[in-house]
């Protein structure tokens, strides 16, 4: 199993490396074009703000090779909201792959979003095991609105897409490398895609 | 819904927890991984280290146990104590922590919330607050409580916000050590003028203290140490009470 990790200078990525060690697998943290399209599964990470994460995707012309890739794909945060169509974050276009918009939570709540919440109807083997209602960790002050592609979905004000998949392209809004067992299970789910 | 988070703060020096942890079941109560790994077990929504090591060869050790910590345990985790440059920040986050926390460093140069928030992003960026009343008044207090400041409470968290802070630690410094509740009230205005989550600390004693802090002072979080560390108040138990008071927590 060769398990790349996208490394474009978006965030935090040691916790996810750790969390796949935890599962016996060592994930190699790169963004050489070459190595990812030689990986069995890959991993979209982000953590940050979402037009610069973009510029430094565009820079490293990583924001054209992702949408060709045909391995199982797992964007997460950042990552899966840089899938979908465009954000309102910096007003900025993503990678297209989900059909959907990344919007801001209204102003009559906490933003960000910080802590454990549910996800429910689940609908993808990515949820393999995982019971409705699970608790995920999760940060953020956007969310992506359902479209024919959500696999999970989540109340935080309005009720969004939480998960989505198109083909082999999965993305997860909480971060399952920081949410207990039942996370690190949903990341084994992955690697067995 | 989201929940409210329960969050256990362990105090770090040259490595290892102190301030006495009794801990059944533990085969070194000194080790910050081993107790992390238990508090996550037993149901901990994050988790908070303190460093309190003085020295600069103490705080590189502290980086290698924020790193250890990292590869071992799968909750979110802060790390604080003695923060006061973006390279410091840097190196934390590398290391595999989540969030960072700030205090007096922030008095003295609140350009530091908008760099870290700038360069990291507002989600890492706990902002900490020691205060106390002075005369009716919640006073800002520096280097863990022990100068008095001038700022207002409600003002710099205001300020803070508005500089990019994701989050608030709260700690009243009248109630801290007591067992005798959280600062409910100034806990509900502060969580009533901000918009992002307010940590309620210092004062916990019992269960009630919690349900209460999170019923009138609408915090989104409460954090403590002695109650859980010497098990006076087991985490599990302490979340099936939330649940049966109608708070919402991860079980």
């Amino acid at each position: 199993m060769k398990l790349v990790i996208i490394n474009y200078g978006a965030g935090n990525i040691k916790s996810i490396q750790f969390a796949f060690n935890r599962l016996g697998v060592d994930a190699i943290l790169s963004n050489n074009p070459v190595e990812i399209l030689a990986a069995d599964k890959i991993i979209f990470p982000g953590v940050g703000e979402a037009s610069s994460a973009m510029k430094m995707l565009k820079e490293s012309g990583l924001d054209t090779l992702i949408p060709t890739l045909k391995q199982p794909v797992l964007g997460i945060c950042l990552g899966m909201q840089l899938m979908c169509k465009s954000t309102e974050e910096g007003n900025t276009k993503g990678l297209g792959i989900f059909q959907t918009d990344v919007k801001r939570f209204s102003t009559d709540l906490k933003v960000p979003q910080m802590g454990w919440n549910v996800i429910k109807n689940l609908k993808s083997p990515l949820f393999s095991g995982i019971k409705e209602n699970e608790y995920m960790y999760l940060v953020h002050s956007y969310y992506a609105e359902h479209c024919n592609e959500t696999i999970a979905a989540t109340d935080y004000g309005i009720n969004y897409a939480s998960a989505l998949q198109h083909e082999n392209f999965y993305g997860v809004q909480f971060h399952p490398e920081k949410s207990g067992t039942e996370g690190a299970k949903i990341l084994e789910n992955f690697l067995k895609l | 819904m989201l929940t409210k988070r329960i969050i256990p703060c362990l105090d770090i020096k040259n490595g290892r927890t102190v301030k006495g942890v009794n801990f059944v079941d533990l085969r070194d109560a000194g080790d910050p991984v081993e107790l992390a790994k238990q508090y996550a077990d037993v149901g901990a929504d994050e988790l908070v280290f303190l460093d309190i090591s003085a020295t600069l060869e103490a705080r590189a050790t502290t980086l290698d146990m924020v790193m250890h910590v990292a590869e071992q345990v799968n909750i979110p985790f802060t790390v604080g104590g003695g923060i006061s440059s973006v390279e410091h920040v840097d190196a934390l986050l590398q290391c595999g922590a989540d969030k960072v926390s700030i205090n007096s460093s922030a008095v003295k140069r609140p350009e530091l919330v908008n760099e870290l928030a700038d360069k990291f992003g507002s989600q890492c960026v706990v902002v900490a607050i020691d205060a106390k009343q002075i005369n009716g008044n919640w006073k800002v207090h520096l280097d863990g409580g022990s100068i008095p400041t001038d700022i207002d409470l409600f003002e710099w968290a205001k300020e803070v916000e508005q500089r990019g802070a994701g989050e608030i630690l709260f700690t009243s410094m009248d109630h801290d050590g007591t067992k005798n509740g959280f600062a409910n009230e100034a806990l509900a205005k502060l969580s009533e003028s901000l918009n992002i989550p307010i940590i309620a600390s210092g004062g916990a004693g019992n269960v009630q203290h919690f349900v209460d802090t999170f019923k009138e002072g609408k915090a989104d979080a409460a954090l403590a140490a002695s109650v859980f560390h010497f098990g006076e108040i087991p985490i599990p138990e302490l979340k099936k009470e939330l649940k049966k008071h109608n708070i919402e927590v991860r079980l």
